[in-house]
Protein backbone atom coordinates (compact mmCIF):
# COMPACT_ATOMS: atom_id res chain seq x y z
CA UNK A 1 0.00 0.00 0.00
CA UNK A 2 1.27 3.48 -0.72
CA UNK A 3 1.79 5.67 1.92
CA UNK A 4 0.72 8.89 0.00
CA UNK A 5 -2.36 8.40 -2.92
CA UNK A 6 -3.20 11.30 -4.87
CA UNK A 7 -5.78 10.32 -7.24
CA UNK A 8 -7.27 12.89 -10.02
CA UNK A 9 -6.62 16.12 -7.79
CA UNK A 10 -7.94 18.94 -8.93
CA UNK A 11 -7.91 22.64 -8.09
CA UNK A 12 -9.07 25.91 -9.05
CA UNK A 13 -8.40 29.28 -7.12
CA UNK A 14 -11.75 31.31 -9.01
CA UNK A 15 -11.48 30.79 -12.81
CA UNK A 16 -7.69 29.77 -12.93
CA UNK A 17 -7.12 26.51 -12.48
CA UNK A 18 -3.57 25.70 -10.67
CA UNK A 19 -3.66 21.50 -10.12
CA UNK A 20 -5.10 19.22 -13.48
CA UNK A 21 -5.81 16.10 -12.50
CA UNK A 22 -2.47 15.34 -10.97
CA UNK A 23 -1.65 11.18 -9.97
CA UNK A 24 1.39 10.64 -7.63
CA UNK A 25 1.75 7.61 -5.19
CA UNK A 26 4.78 8.18 -2.69
CA UNK A 27 5.36 4.72 -1.15
CA UNK A 28 7.01 4.41 2.49
CA UNK A 29 10.59 5.67 2.90
CA UNK A 30 10.02 7.50 -0.47
CA UNK A 31 11.83 10.95 -1.27
CA UNK A 32 10.13 12.46 -4.25
CA UNK A 33 10.76 16.00 -5.69
CA UNK A 34 8.39 18.03 -7.16
CA UNK A 35 10.45 20.59 -9.44
CA UNK A 36 8.95 23.13 -11.96
CA UNK A 37 8.49 26.67 -12.92
CA UNK A 38 7.31 29.58 -10.76
CA UNK A 39 3.53 29.24 -10.42
CA UNK A 40 2.99 25.83 -11.71
CA UNK A 41 1.64 24.62 -8.72
CA UNK A 42 4.26 23.49 -6.36
CA UNK A 43 3.16 24.41 -3.38
CA UNK A 44 -0.47 23.86 -3.58
CA UNK A 45 0.09 20.70 -4.40
CA UNK A 46 2.06 20.16 -1.17
CA UNK A 47 -1.27 21.68 0.65
CA UNK A 48 -3.60 19.27 -0.16
CA UNK A 49 -1.31 16.79 0.78
CA UNK A 50 -1.87 17.56 4.36
CA UNK A 51 -5.57 19.35 3.75
CA UNK A 52 -4.09 23.19 4.21
CA UNK A 53 -5.67 23.98 1.01
CA UNK A 54 -8.82 22.52 -0.34
CA UNK A 55 -9.25 21.18 -3.19
CA UNK A 56 -12.18 20.84 -5.57
CA UNK A 57 -11.84 17.18 -7.39
CA UNK A 58 -10.38 13.94 -6.81
CA UNK A 59 -8.95 12.36 -3.55
CA UNK A 60 -5.56 12.24 -1.56
CA UNK A 61 -5.49 9.27 0.80
CA UNK A 62 -2.83 8.56 3.38
CA UNK A 63 -1.98 5.09 3.83
CA UNK A 64 -4.94 4.33 1.97
CA UNK A 65 -7.34 6.18 4.48
CA UNK A 66 -8.82 9.46 2.95
CA UNK A 67 -7.41 12.60 4.62
CA UNK A 68 -11.02 13.62 5.13
CA UNK A 69 -12.28 10.96 6.61
CA UNK A 70 -13.66 11.10 10.01
CA UNK A 71 -11.51 8.40 11.75
CA UNK A 72 -8.49 11.02 11.28
CA UNK A 73 -10.24 13.12 13.92
CA UNK A 74 -9.20 17.23 14.04
CA UNK A 75 -6.13 16.43 14.82
CA UNK A 76 -5.01 13.07 12.83
CA UNK A 77 -4.06 14.12 9.80
CA UNK A 78 -1.54 16.72 11.15
CA UNK A 79 -0.10 14.73 13.24
CA UNK A 80 0.86 11.74 10.63
CA UNK A 81 2.27 14.94 8.34
CA UNK A 82 4.42 17.60 8.96
CA UNK A 83 5.03 20.41 7.29
CA UNK A 84 7.94 23.13 6.73
CA UNK A 85 8.01 26.11 4.65
CA UNK A 86 10.03 28.53 2.83
CA UNK A 87 9.87 31.04 5.80
CA UNK A 88 10.75 28.75 8.86
CA UNK A 89 7.21 30.30 10.19
CA UNK A 90 8.73 29.75 13.98
CA UNK A 91 6.55 31.72 16.75
CA UNK A 92 9.01 34.10 17.77
CA UNK A 93 7.86 34.68 20.99
CA UNK A 94 8.07 31.32 21.95
CA UNK A 95 11.74 29.71 22.87
CA UNK A 96 12.99 26.82 20.23
CA UNK A 97 12.04 24.07 22.79
CA UNK A 98 8.78 25.72 23.26
CA UNK A 99 7.95 25.76 19.19
CA UNK A 100 8.73 22.23 19.49
CA UNK A 101 6.88 21.08 22.33
CA UNK A 102 3.85 23.17 21.69
CA UNK A 103 1.68 20.55 18.94
CA UNK A 104 3.04 17.94 20.98
CA UNK A 105 1.06 19.18 25.00
CA UNK A 106 -1.24 21.66 22.98
CA UNK A 107 -3.07 19.33 20.09
CA UNK A 108 -1.33 15.81 21.25
CA UNK A 109 -2.24 15.95 25.25
CA UNK A 110 1.55 15.03 25.81
CA UNK A 111 2.58 15.53 29.06
CA UNK A 112 4.92 18.37 29.19
CA UNK A 113 8.07 16.60 30.93
CA UNK A 114 7.41 13.92 28.32
CA UNK A 115 7.34 16.40 25.52
CA UNK A 116 10.16 18.48 26.48
CA UNK A 117 12.26 14.94 26.97
CA UNK A 118 11.16 13.93 23.62
CA UNK A 119 12.22 17.76 21.89
CA UNK A 120 15.84 17.40 23.57
CA UNK A 121 16.76 14.00 22.03
CA UNK A 122 15.41 15.10 18.54
CA UNK A 123 17.43 18.52 19.28
CA UNK A 124 20.33 16.37 20.02
CA UNK A 125 20.06 14.12 17.07
CA UNK A 126 21.12 17.19 14.62
CA UNK A 127 23.36 19.15 16.75
CA UNK A 128 21.15 21.85 17.41
CA UNK A 129 20.83 21.09 21.80
CA UNK A 130 22.44 24.42 22.40
CA UNK A 131 20.23 26.26 20.94
CA UNK A 132 16.75 25.04 22.67
CA UNK A 133 16.65 28.30 24.72
CA UNK A 134 16.93 30.56 22.35
CA UNK A 135 14.68 32.51 20.77
CA UNK A 136 13.94 31.73 16.85
CA UNK A 137 15.56 35.87 16.25
CA UNK A 138 18.70 34.72 17.97
CA UNK A 139 19.31 32.19 15.48
CA UNK A 140 20.82 32.16 11.86
CA UNK A 141 18.33 31.49 9.22
CA UNK A 142 20.22 28.13 8.70
CA UNK A 143 19.22 27.36 12.29
CA UNK A 144 15.86 28.89 12.15
CA UNK A 145 15.14 26.31 9.19
CA UNK A 146 16.60 23.21 11.27
CA UNK A 147 14.52 24.04 14.15
CA UNK A 148 11.39 24.39 11.90
CA UNK A 149 12.02 21.05 10.65
CA UNK A 150 12.72 19.64 14.13
CA UNK A 151 9.43 21.40 15.13
CA UNK A 152 7.46 19.25 12.15
CA UNK A 153 8.65 16.33 13.04
CA UNK A 154 7.91 16.50 17.59
CA UNK A 155 4.47 14.54 16.68
CA UNK A 156 6.13 11.57 15.46
CA UNK A 157 5.04 12.03 11.31
CA UNK A 158 5.45 9.35 8.92
CA UNK A 159 5.32 11.91 5.79
CA UNK A 160 7.16 15.18 6.08
CA UNK A 161 6.73 18.13 3.23
CA UNK A 162 8.93 20.68 2.61
CA UNK A 163 8.20 23.39 0.54
CA UNK A 164 11.25 25.27 -0.44
CA UNK A 165 12.95 25.06 2.92
CA UNK A 166 16.52 26.48 1.42
CA UNK A 167 15.12 29.15 -0.72
CA UNK A 168 15.54 32.09 1.65
CA UNK A 169 18.52 31.11 2.81
CA UNK A 170 22.36 32.45 2.06
CA UNK A 171 23.70 30.36 -0.14
CA UNK A 172 26.61 29.52 2.35
CA UNK A 173 23.62 28.49 5.23
CA UNK A 174 21.91 26.16 2.48
CA UNK A 175 24.16 23.48 3.06
CA UNK A 176 23.44 22.76 6.64
CA UNK A 177 19.52 22.36 6.00
CA UNK A 178 20.02 19.80 3.61
CA UNK A 179 22.27 17.59 5.40
CA UNK A 180 19.14 17.21 7.85
CA UNK A 181 16.90 16.54 5.26
CA UNK A 182 19.45 13.95 3.78
CA UNK A 183 20.07 12.67 7.58
CA UNK A 184 16.10 12.58 7.33
CA UNK A 185 15.70 10.56 4.58
CA UNK A 186 18.34 7.97 6.12
CA UNK A 187 16.06 7.76 8.49
CA UNK A 188 13.77 5.90 6.06
CA UNK A 189 11.39 9.14 6.37
CA UNK A 190 8.19 9.52 3.58
CA UNK A 191 9.29 13.07 2.05
CA UNK A 192 7.90 14.86 -0.72
CA UNK A 193 9.75 18.14 -1.33
CA UNK A 194 9.50 21.32 -3.40
CA UNK A 195 13.01 22.15 -4.68
CA UNK A 196 15.11 24.92 -6.89
CA UNK A 197 18.04 23.07 -5.56
CA UNK A 198 18.22 20.52 -8.59
CA UNK A 199 21.64 19.40 -7.81
CA UNK A 200 19.99 18.13 -4.49
CA UNK A 201 17.30 16.91 -5.81
CA UNK A 202 19.46 14.23 -7.94
CA UNK A 203 20.80 13.68 -4.97
CA UNK A 204 18.33 12.97 -2.34
CA UNK A 205 15.57 12.27 -4.46
CA UNK A 206 14.14 8.26 -5.23
CA UNK A 207 11.96 10.30 -7.89
CA UNK A 208 11.76 13.66 -9.26
CA UNK A 209 8.39 14.94 -10.51
CA UNK A 210 8.20 17.89 -13.19
CA UNK A 211 4.86 20.05 -12.72
CA UNK A 212 4.26 22.54 -15.54
CA UNK A 213 0.70 24.08 -15.50
CA UNK A 214 -0.59 22.05 -13.12
CA UNK A 215 0.28 18.59 -14.64
CA UNK A 216 2.80 16.16 -13.95
CA UNK A 217 4.00 15.54 -17.48
CA UNK A 218 7.45 13.79 -16.49
CA UNK A 219 8.32 11.96 -13.64
CA UNK A 220 11.38 9.31 -13.21
CA UNK A 221 14.70 8.34 -11.46
CA UNK A 222 16.32 11.74 -11.40
CA UNK A 223 19.57 10.64 -13.03
CA UNK A 224 17.49 9.46 -15.98
CA UNK A 225 15.45 12.79 -15.97
CA UNK A 226 18.03 15.21 -15.40
CA UNK A 227 20.33 13.50 -18.08
CA UNK A 228 17.56 12.99 -20.18
CA UNK A 229 14.75 14.56 -20.01
CA UNK A 230 12.51 13.29 -22.52
CA UNK A 231 9.32 16.12 -22.64
CA UNK A 232 9.92 19.21 -24.49
CA UNK A 233 8.87 21.64 -21.62
CA UNK A 234 11.05 19.17 -19.19
CA UNK A 235 14.44 19.91 -21.91
CA UNK A 236 13.43 23.30 -22.22
CA UNK A 237 13.22 23.86 -18.22
CA UNK A 238 16.07 22.05 -17.34
CA UNK A 239 18.04 23.63 -20.16
CA UNK A 240 17.39 26.96 -18.57
CA UNK A 241 18.21 25.80 -14.89
CA UNK A 242 21.52 24.87 -16.31
CA UNK A 243 22.02 28.48 -18.15
CA UNK A 244 21.56 30.20 -14.65
CA UNK A 245 24.18 27.83 -13.43
CA UNK A 246 22.42 26.10 -10.81
CA UNK A 247 22.93 22.38 -12.02
CA UNK A 248 25.95 21.10 -13.28
CA UNK A 249 26.06 19.95 -16.78
CA UNK A 250 24.72 16.61 -17.30
CA UNK A 251 26.89 13.69 -15.93
CA UNK B 1 46.71 46.69 26.21
CA UNK B 2 43.33 45.46 26.32
CA UNK B 3 42.05 48.18 28.28
CA UNK B 4 42.67 50.83 26.28
CA UNK B 5 40.52 50.42 23.44
CA UNK B 6 37.43 49.59 25.97
CA UNK B 7 37.71 52.91 27.84
CA UNK B 8 38.27 55.13 24.46
CA UNK B 9 34.95 53.91 23.47
CA UNK B 10 33.46 54.28 26.48
CA UNK B 11 34.27 57.96 26.43
CA UNK B 12 33.48 58.55 22.39
CA UNK B 13 29.82 56.72 23.84
CA UNK B 14 29.17 59.37 26.43
CA UNK B 15 30.44 62.15 24.58
CA UNK B 16 27.53 60.69 21.45
CA UNK B 17 24.80 60.11 23.66
CA UNK B 18 25.80 63.89 25.39
CA UNK B 19 25.72 65.48 22.46
CA UNK B 20 22.48 65.46 21.52
CA UNK B 21 21.11 65.65 24.74
CA UNK B 22 22.79 69.47 24.85
CA UNK B 23 21.85 70.30 21.57
CA UNK B 24 17.61 69.61 22.18
CA UNK B 25 17.98 71.06 25.43
CA UNK B 26 19.48 74.18 24.22
CA UNK B 27 16.80 74.00 21.36
CA UNK B 28 13.97 74.16 23.82
CA UNK B 29 15.06 76.81 25.93
CA UNK B 30 15.77 79.32 22.98
CA UNK B 31 12.10 78.07 21.94
CA UNK B 32 10.41 78.47 25.30
CA UNK B 33 12.47 81.66 26.31
CA UNK B 34 11.05 83.25 22.87
CA UNK B 35 7.53 82.17 23.83
CA UNK B 36 8.09 83.21 27.29
CA UNK B 37 9.76 86.53 26.73
CA UNK B 38 6.88 87.80 24.32
CA UNK B 39 4.09 86.62 27.10
CA UNK B 40 5.79 88.48 29.52
CA UNK B 41 6.24 91.56 27.45
CA UNK B 42 2.35 91.81 27.18
CA UNK B 43 1.12 94.44 29.19
CA UNK B 44 -1.96 91.85 30.14
CA UNK B 45 1.20 90.30 31.34
CA UNK B 46 0.99 90.95 35.22
CA UNK B 47 -3.00 90.78 35.76
CA UNK B 48 -2.71 87.07 33.89
CA UNK B 49 0.11 85.91 35.83
CA UNK B 50 -1.60 86.78 39.37
CA UNK B 51 -4.61 85.05 38.32
CA UNK B 52 -3.13 81.51 36.71
CA UNK B 53 -0.04 81.67 37.72
CA UNK B 54 0.16 83.12 41.67
CA UNK B 55 2.36 80.97 43.45
CA UNK B 56 0.49 81.41 46.80
CA UNK B 57 -3.48 80.45 45.10
CA UNK B 58 -1.63 77.61 43.88
CA UNK B 59 -0.80 76.29 47.02
CA UNK B 60 -3.98 77.03 48.61
CA UNK B 61 -5.58 75.08 46.25
CA UNK B 62 -3.33 72.29 45.66
CA UNK B 63 -4.53 69.81 48.82
CA UNK B 64 -8.23 69.69 47.16
CA UNK B 65 -6.74 69.58 43.25
CA UNK B 66 -4.45 66.83 44.67
CA UNK B 67 -7.12 65.28 46.32
CA UNK B 68 -9.33 65.42 43.36
CA UNK B 69 -6.30 64.26 41.05
CA UNK B 70 -6.00 60.81 43.20
CA UNK B 71 -10.09 60.27 41.94
CA UNK B 72 -8.74 61.02 38.66
CA UNK B 73 -6.23 58.46 39.14
CA UNK B 74 -8.29 56.23 40.70
CA UNK B 75 -11.09 55.91 37.55
CA UNK B 76 -8.46 56.04 35.15
CA UNK B 77 -6.76 52.82 36.28
CA UNK B 78 -9.56 50.89 36.95
CA UNK B 79 -11.21 51.97 33.21
CA UNK B 80 -7.95 51.24 31.80
CA UNK B 81 -7.91 47.39 33.46
CA UNK B 82 -11.35 46.69 32.09
CA UNK B 83 -10.78 48.97 28.49
CA UNK B 84 -7.96 46.16 28.42
CA UNK B 85 -10.01 43.40 28.57
CA UNK B 86 -13.16 43.94 27.37
CA UNK B 87 -11.52 45.40 24.16
CA UNK B 88 -8.98 42.18 23.89
CA UNK B 89 -12.55 39.91 24.14
CA UNK B 90 -14.22 41.81 21.52
CA UNK B 91 -10.80 42.16 19.13
CA UNK B 92 -11.02 38.10 19.71
CA UNK B 93 -14.88 37.92 18.99
CA UNK B 94 -13.56 39.03 15.17
CA UNK B 95 -10.60 37.34 14.89
CA UNK B 96 -12.34 33.96 15.31
CA UNK B 97 -13.27 32.39 12.00
CA UNK B 98 -16.47 29.96 11.22
CA UNK B 99 -20.12 30.17 11.55
CA UNK B 100 -20.06 29.41 15.12
CA UNK B 101 -18.44 33.18 16.18
CA UNK B 102 -20.44 35.11 12.98
CA UNK B 103 -22.83 36.46 15.62
CA UNK B 104 -20.24 37.68 18.15
CA UNK B 105 -18.23 38.73 14.92
CA UNK B 106 -21.06 40.68 13.67
CA UNK B 107 -21.52 42.20 17.03
CA UNK B 108 -17.98 43.44 17.48
CA UNK B 109 -18.21 45.26 14.15
CA UNK B 110 -21.59 46.88 15.17
CA UNK B 111 -20.06 48.12 18.50
CA UNK B 112 -17.48 49.36 17.37
CA UNK B 113 -19.11 51.86 14.59
CA UNK B 114 -21.11 52.49 17.00
CA UNK B 115 -19.21 54.05 19.68
CA UNK B 116 -16.13 54.84 17.81
CA UNK B 117 -18.75 57.14 16.10
CA UNK B 118 -20.30 58.56 19.53
CA UNK B 119 -18.32 61.96 21.39
CA UNK B 120 -17.09 60.71 24.65
CA UNK B 121 -18.35 63.19 25.92
CA UNK B 122 -21.83 62.60 24.63
CA UNK B 123 -22.05 59.27 26.19
CA UNK B 124 -20.98 60.55 29.37
CA UNK B 125 -23.99 62.51 29.75
CA UNK B 126 -26.05 59.98 28.23
CA UNK B 127 -24.63 57.33 30.54
CA UNK B 128 -24.40 59.42 33.57
CA UNK B 129 -27.72 61.62 33.63
CA UNK B 130 -30.02 59.21 31.74
CA UNK B 131 -29.19 55.57 33.34
CA UNK B 132 -29.61 56.89 36.82
CA UNK B 133 -32.66 58.62 35.89
CA UNK B 134 -34.51 55.41 34.76
CA UNK B 135 -34.39 54.37 38.32
CA UNK B 136 -33.56 50.80 37.09
CA UNK B 137 -34.14 48.22 40.18
CA UNK B 138 -30.81 47.02 41.65
CA UNK B 139 -28.37 49.54 39.64
CA UNK B 140 -25.98 51.85 40.93
CA UNK B 141 -27.32 55.33 40.73
CA UNK B 142 -23.92 57.08 40.91
CA UNK B 143 -23.06 59.52 38.35
CA UNK B 144 -19.68 58.56 38.79
CA UNK B 145 -19.87 54.55 37.58
CA UNK B 146 -22.04 55.28 34.78
CA UNK B 147 -19.60 58.09 33.24
CA UNK B 148 -16.77 55.42 34.03
CA UNK B 149 -18.78 52.55 31.94
CA UNK B 150 -19.44 54.96 28.86
CA UNK B 151 -15.46 55.91 28.99
CA UNK B 152 -15.10 52.26 29.30
CA UNK B 153 -17.72 51.67 26.39
CA UNK B 154 -16.37 54.61 24.53
CA UNK B 155 -12.59 53.42 24.73
CA UNK B 156 -12.86 49.91 24.40
CA UNK B 157 -14.10 51.04 21.08
CA UNK B 158 -10.64 52.18 19.88
CA UNK B 159 -8.52 49.87 22.10
CA UNK B 160 -10.45 46.73 19.94
CA UNK B 161 -9.46 48.05 16.35
CA UNK B 162 -5.81 49.00 17.91
CA UNK B 163 -5.73 44.83 18.80
CA UNK B 164 -7.23 44.28 15.26
CA UNK B 165 -4.41 45.68 13.89
CA UNK B 166 -1.02 44.14 15.67
CA UNK B 167 -3.39 40.70 15.10
CA UNK B 168 -3.61 41.24 11.56
CA UNK B 169 -0.07 42.46 11.17
CA UNK B 170 0.77 39.51 12.37
CA UNK B 171 2.42 37.56 9.05
CA UNK B 172 -0.39 34.52 8.01
CA UNK B 173 2.42 32.22 7.54
CA UNK B 174 2.18 32.31 11.48
CA UNK B 175 -1.49 30.75 11.40
CA UNK B 176 -0.55 28.46 8.52
CA UNK B 177 2.05 26.67 10.89
CA UNK B 178 -0.35 26.66 13.44
CA UNK B 179 -2.75 24.99 11.46
CA UNK B 180 -0.37 22.60 10.05
CA UNK B 181 0.66 21.98 13.45
CA UNK B 182 -3.51 20.59 14.19
CA UNK B 183 -3.76 23.87 16.28
CA UNK B 184 -7.33 25.18 16.69
CA UNK B 185 -8.59 28.71 15.72
CA UNK B 186 -8.36 29.58 19.12
CA UNK B 187 -5.15 27.94 19.89
CA UNK B 188 -3.82 29.64 17.32
CA UNK B 189 -4.40 33.05 18.24
CA UNK B 190 -3.84 32.32 21.92
CA UNK B 191 -0.32 30.80 21.34
CA UNK B 192 0.42 32.12 18.39
CA UNK B 193 -0.76 35.11 17.04
CA UNK B 194 -1.91 37.15 20.53
CA UNK B 195 1.46 37.11 22.07
CA UNK B 196 3.18 38.74 19.01
CA UNK B 197 -0.13 41.06 18.54
CA UNK B 198 0.09 42.50 21.93
CA UNK B 199 3.81 43.35 21.82
CA UNK B 200 3.26 44.82 18.80
CA UNK B 201 1.01 47.55 20.22
CA UNK B 202 1.93 48.81 23.19
CA UNK B 203 2.90 52.38 21.37
CA UNK B 204 -0.43 53.08 19.50
CA UNK B 205 -2.21 51.55 23.18
CA UNK B 206 -0.05 54.17 24.79
CA UNK B 207 -1.86 56.53 23.52
CA UNK B 208 -4.71 55.65 24.15
CA UNK B 209 -3.19 55.59 27.86
CA UNK B 210 -2.87 59.02 27.66
CA UNK B 211 -5.85 60.24 26.22
CA UNK B 212 -7.94 58.55 28.44
CA UNK B 213 -5.86 59.86 31.35
CA UNK B 214 -7.07 63.44 30.35
CA UNK B 215 -10.68 61.95 29.63
CA UNK B 216 -11.22 61.24 32.73
CA UNK B 217 -12.01 64.98 33.17
CA UNK B 218 -14.71 64.64 31.19
CA UNK B 219 -16.51 62.93 34.40
CA UNK B 220 -16.19 66.32 35.93
CA UNK B 221 -19.69 67.56 33.91
CA UNK B 222 -21.40 64.52 36.22
CA UNK B 223 -20.28 66.20 39.31
CA UNK B 224 -17.86 63.56 39.85
CA UNK B 225 -14.46 65.15 42.37
CA UNK B 226 -11.82 65.24 39.81
CA UNK B 227 -9.08 67.00 39.67
CA UNK B 228 -10.78 69.51 37.10
CA UNK B 229 -13.73 69.75 39.47
CA UNK B 230 -11.84 70.37 42.42
CA UNK B 231 -10.10 72.86 40.38
CA UNK B 232 -13.28 74.59 38.93
CA UNK B 233 -14.45 74.50 42.55
CA UNK B 234 -11.60 76.49 43.94
CA UNK B 235 -11.56 78.98 40.70
CA UNK B 236 -15.32 79.63 41.33
CA UNK B 237 -15.04 80.91 45.17
CA UNK B 238 -11.78 82.81 44.74
CA UNK B 239 -12.29 83.63 40.82
CA UNK B 240 -8.35 82.69 40.86
CA UNK B 241 -7.25 80.07 38.08
CA UNK B 242 -4.24 79.21 39.29
CA UNK B 243 -6.03 75.65 40.49
CA UNK B 244 -6.56 75.32 37.00
CA UNK B 245 -2.66 75.50 36.62
CA UNK B 246 -2.31 73.00 39.45
CA UNK B 247 -4.15 70.68 37.62
CA UNK B 248 -2.36 70.65 34.29
CA UNK B 249 1.10 69.91 35.81
CA UNK B 250 -0.64 67.50 37.87
CA UNK B 251 -1.46 65.67 34.88
CA UNK B 252 1.87 66.08 32.77
CA UNK B 253 3.26 65.07 36.00
CA UNK B 254 1.50 62.02 35.43
CA UNK B 255 1.74 60.86 31.51
CA UNK B 256 5.27 62.21 30.45
CA UNK B 257 6.99 59.51 32.81
CA UNK B 258 4.40 56.83 31.25
CA UNK B 259 5.67 57.50 27.86
CA UNK B 260 9.14 57.02 29.04
CA UNK B 261 8.63 54.17 30.85
CA UNK B 262 7.09 52.86 28.08
CA UNK B 263 9.76 53.46 25.91
CA UNK B 264 11.82 51.95 28.32
CA UNK B 265 9.98 48.31 28.95
CA UNK B 266 10.09 48.05 25.28
CA UNK B 267 13.33 48.49 24.88
CA UNK B 268 14.21 45.84 27.93
CA UNK B 269 11.61 43.47 26.24
CA UNK B 270 13.70 43.62 22.78
CA UNK B 271 16.99 43.37 25.03
CA UNK B 272 15.88 40.17 26.83
CA UNK B 273 14.78 38.18 23.47
CA UNK B 274 17.86 39.43 21.73
CA UNK B 275 20.22 38.28 24.58
CA UNK B 276 18.45 35.17 25.99
CA UNK B 277 20.04 32.23 27.67
CA UNK B 278 22.67 31.86 24.59
N1 LIG C 1 -4.35 31.89 -2.24
C1 LIG C 1 -4.33 32.00 -3.60
N2 LIG C 1 -5.29 32.66 -4.26
C2 LIG C 1 -5.28 32.76 -5.61
N3 LIG C 1 -4.35 32.21 -6.39
C3 LIG C 1 -3.37 31.53 -5.80
C4 LIG C 1 -3.29 31.38 -4.39
N4 LIG C 1 -2.20 30.65 -4.09
C5 LIG C 1 -1.62 30.36 -5.26
N5 LIG C 1 -2.32 30.88 -6.29
C6 LIG C 1 -1.99 30.73 -7.71
O1 LIG C 1 -1.88 29.36 -8.02
C7 LIG C 1 -0.80 29.13 -8.88
C8 LIG C 1 0.13 28.09 -8.31
O2 LIG C 1 0.70 28.61 -7.14
P1 LIG C 1 1.75 27.81 -6.29
O3 LIG C 1 2.09 28.65 -5.12
O4 LIG C 1 1.24 26.45 -6.01
O5 LIG C 1 2.98 27.75 -7.30
P2 LIG C 1 4.44 27.23 -7.05
O6 LIG C 1 4.70 26.20 -8.10
O7 LIG C 1 4.60 26.82 -5.64
O8 LIG C 1 5.29 28.51 -7.36
P3 LIG C 1 6.63 29.05 -6.64
O9 LIG C 1 7.75 28.25 -7.22
O10 LIG C 1 6.69 30.49 -7.06
O11 LIG C 1 6.45 28.86 -5.18
C9 LIG C 1 -0.13 30.46 -9.13
O12 LIG C 1 -0.55 30.96 -10.37
C10 LIG C 1 -0.64 31.33 -8.02
O13 LIG C 1 -0.77 32.65 -8.48
MG1 LIG D 1 5.70 27.63 -3.97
Amino acid sequence: MNRIEIDKLTKFYGERQVLDQIDLSVSAHEVVCLIGASGSGKSTLLRCINGLTEFDEGSVRIDGVDIYDPSFGRTGLYKKVGIVFQAYNLFPTMSVLQNITLAPIKVHGRPRAEAEAAAMKLLGLFGLEQYAKSYPEQLSGGQQQRVAIVRSLATEPEVVLLDEVTAALDPELIGEVLKIIRDLKATGMTMVIVTHEMAFARDVADRVCFLDNGRIIEQGEPRRLFSNPENPRTQKFLQRIIESGRLEAKV
Amino acid sequence: MTRRPGKGRRRIALKDRLAPVLVSLVSVVVVFGAVAYFVGSSPQWPRIQLQFFSLEAMLEAAPGVAKGFLVSLQIWLISLVCIGVWALVLAIFRAMGGPWFAPLRVFAIVYVDLFRGLPALLLVLLFGFGIPALNLPGLPKEGLFWGGIALVLSYSAYATEVYRSGIEAVHEGQSMAAKALGLTRWQTLRYAILPQALRNVVPAMLNLVVALQKDVALLSVLGVRDAVREAQIYTARTFNYSSLVVAAILFLLATIPLARLTDHLQRRDRQRRLQGAL
